[in-house]
């Protein structure tokens, strides 16, 4: 593995497994990855946590950074919200989420 | 019957920046919004976030280029219809289409461009079996008329301001007889001052506070008469309520262009870049709404469409005229009496 790519893991909503390189030097997030791979994350407003379209949920031990206070408003007005949800553009790709594991919630956010 | 030249669906960036170009080549426009001002996404949802790719600044303010926008397309004198959809489109035998907004407001024009962004801003539904059944029968999404609610039993879904100051209203000015306010967690996230009215008014027992729970199901003959509201532990209760209203804001949906004989690509309108005209003559998609190969969704992108579709609008309505492209250093800008 290259020194600036790690993978991401996506449970995708049939369950299946997508394991997901990711380059740590473009600034990207987990939104913008799933989309670049095609994956069914609408991504709305773009990754200003103003939707909730790429809600997924951390299912791995992974400790991710504090979520901002825009983050948790769009997760308390969003539904099939869980105590593990996160909105996928606010996971910014870097080396500490390597191997990290996130099913994507169900469509109708 | 609003006439006009171009009847510009969406109010927002691009909807606006289009009345300029195409009072340069003295074409009149109508925009019709569904919200009650202009600005479309910008206003509604941003206003204060700052944009940093709109050519000579550096940084603006949404509201503020908004704002600028507006002033910019003053001169040529556009007509609004603001806080109604589009709903229906028709074609007349002389070639012009009647658009036709959910309010009844009709508008005339030989050419209809789509500037509506992401889509009509719709309220967010949760997720509750049976929901459709009872919408106007007791599930309201948008509060209209508080009157509406004297004397009834009301339960309110959300956690957000919306939810929080109609509970307030509602109980405040003593028009429900019972309130009850549903929300997922244990705390709210609206302004302080809301949460604390709404804390001291449940602990009055005027507000019903069920929290850290969620409404799942409906039932009622015709109309409502009760909701299944499900805590986090798992335990269920069936509330008698007159009405239930959710509020989870807004979300924009393409609305009732699906339904225009549009043809439509990755929940867009499909567009030909020589002009973005779509498949039906005289309507053009511009802005985040169409879809091409090469597809950007910047306001800037939008700003190039409008002013390209505008000069085959030209084209469509004087079929007979050339239009010589005119630079506005050469002749200024030449707004409308």
């Amino acid at each position: 593995m290259a020194d600036n790519m790690i993978t991401i893991h996506i449970i995708d909503r049939e369950g299946v497994t997508h394991d997901l390189e990711a380059p740590t030097d473009m600034n990207m997030n987990v939104m913008e990855v799933c989309k670049s791979y095609e994956l069914p994350v609408e991504g709305r407003c773009g990754g200003m946590a103003m939707c909730a379209t790429c809600q997924c949920y951390l299912e791995s031990d992974h400790e991710l950074p504090e979520q901002s206070d825009a983050e948790l408003d769009m997760l308390d007005e969003a539904f099939f919200v869980k105590d593990n949800s996160r909105l996928g553009c606010q996971i910014h790709i870097n080396d500490e989420i390597d191997g990290i594991v996130l099913r994507l919630a169900p469509e109708g956010n | 019957m609003i006439e006009t030249d171009i009847i510009i669906i969406g109010a927002g960036p691009v909807g606006l920046f289009t009345v300029f170009e195409a009072g340069l080549v003295k074409l009149k426009c109508h925009l019709i919004d569904s919200l009650p001002q202009a600005g479309g996404q910008l206003a509604e949802i941003y206003p204060k976030k700052p944009i940093y790719d709109i050519p000579g600044y550096p940084e603006v303010l949404a509201g503020d280029l908004i704002d600028r926008l507006m002033e910019q397309a003053a001169p040529f004198k556009p007509g609004f219809t603001l806080g109604e959809s589009a709903m229906s489109i028709e074609e007349t035998s002389d070639n012009q289409f009647i658009v036709t907004t959910n309010k009844g407001t009709e508008h005339k024009a030989p050419v209809v461009m789509i500037a509506g962004g992401l889509g009509v801003f719709q309220p967010r539904k949760p997720p509750v079996e049976n929901l459709e059944n009872f919408e106007d029968k007791g599930v309201e999404y948008i509060i209209r008329d508080p009157e509406m609610y004297q004397g009834k039993k009301v339960v309110v879904a959300g956690g957000g301001d919306s939810a929080l100051d109609w509970s307030i209203y509602l109980i405040e000015n003593n028009i429900a007889s019972e309130l009850s306010l549903v929300h997922r967690r244990s705390s709210f996230r609206g302004h302080l001052d809301s949460v604390q009215k709404v804390m001291d008014l449940a602990d009055q027992g005027k507000i019903n506070l069920i929290t850290e729970a969620e409404v799942i199901g409906l039932k009622g003959n015709g109309t409502l008469d009760s909701v299944q509201i499900k805590h986090n532990d798992g335990s269920e209760i069936w509330k008698d309520t007159d009405h239930f209203v959710p509020l989870f804001g807004l979300k924009p949906e393409l609305g009732p262009i699906a339904d225009w004989g549009l043809e439509i690509e990755k929940n867009a309108i499909k567009v030909d870049t020589r002009d973005y005209s779509t498949n039906r003559e005289g309507i053009y998609a511009i802005g985040d709404i169409n879809q091409y190969e090469g597809k950007l969704k910047l306001i800037l992108c939008g700003f190039h469409e409008g002013t390209i579709a505008v000069q085959s609008a030209f084209a469509r309505i004087h079929p007979d005229k050339k239009n010589v492209l005119k630079y506005t250093t050469v002749n200024g800008v030449n707004g409308f009496e």
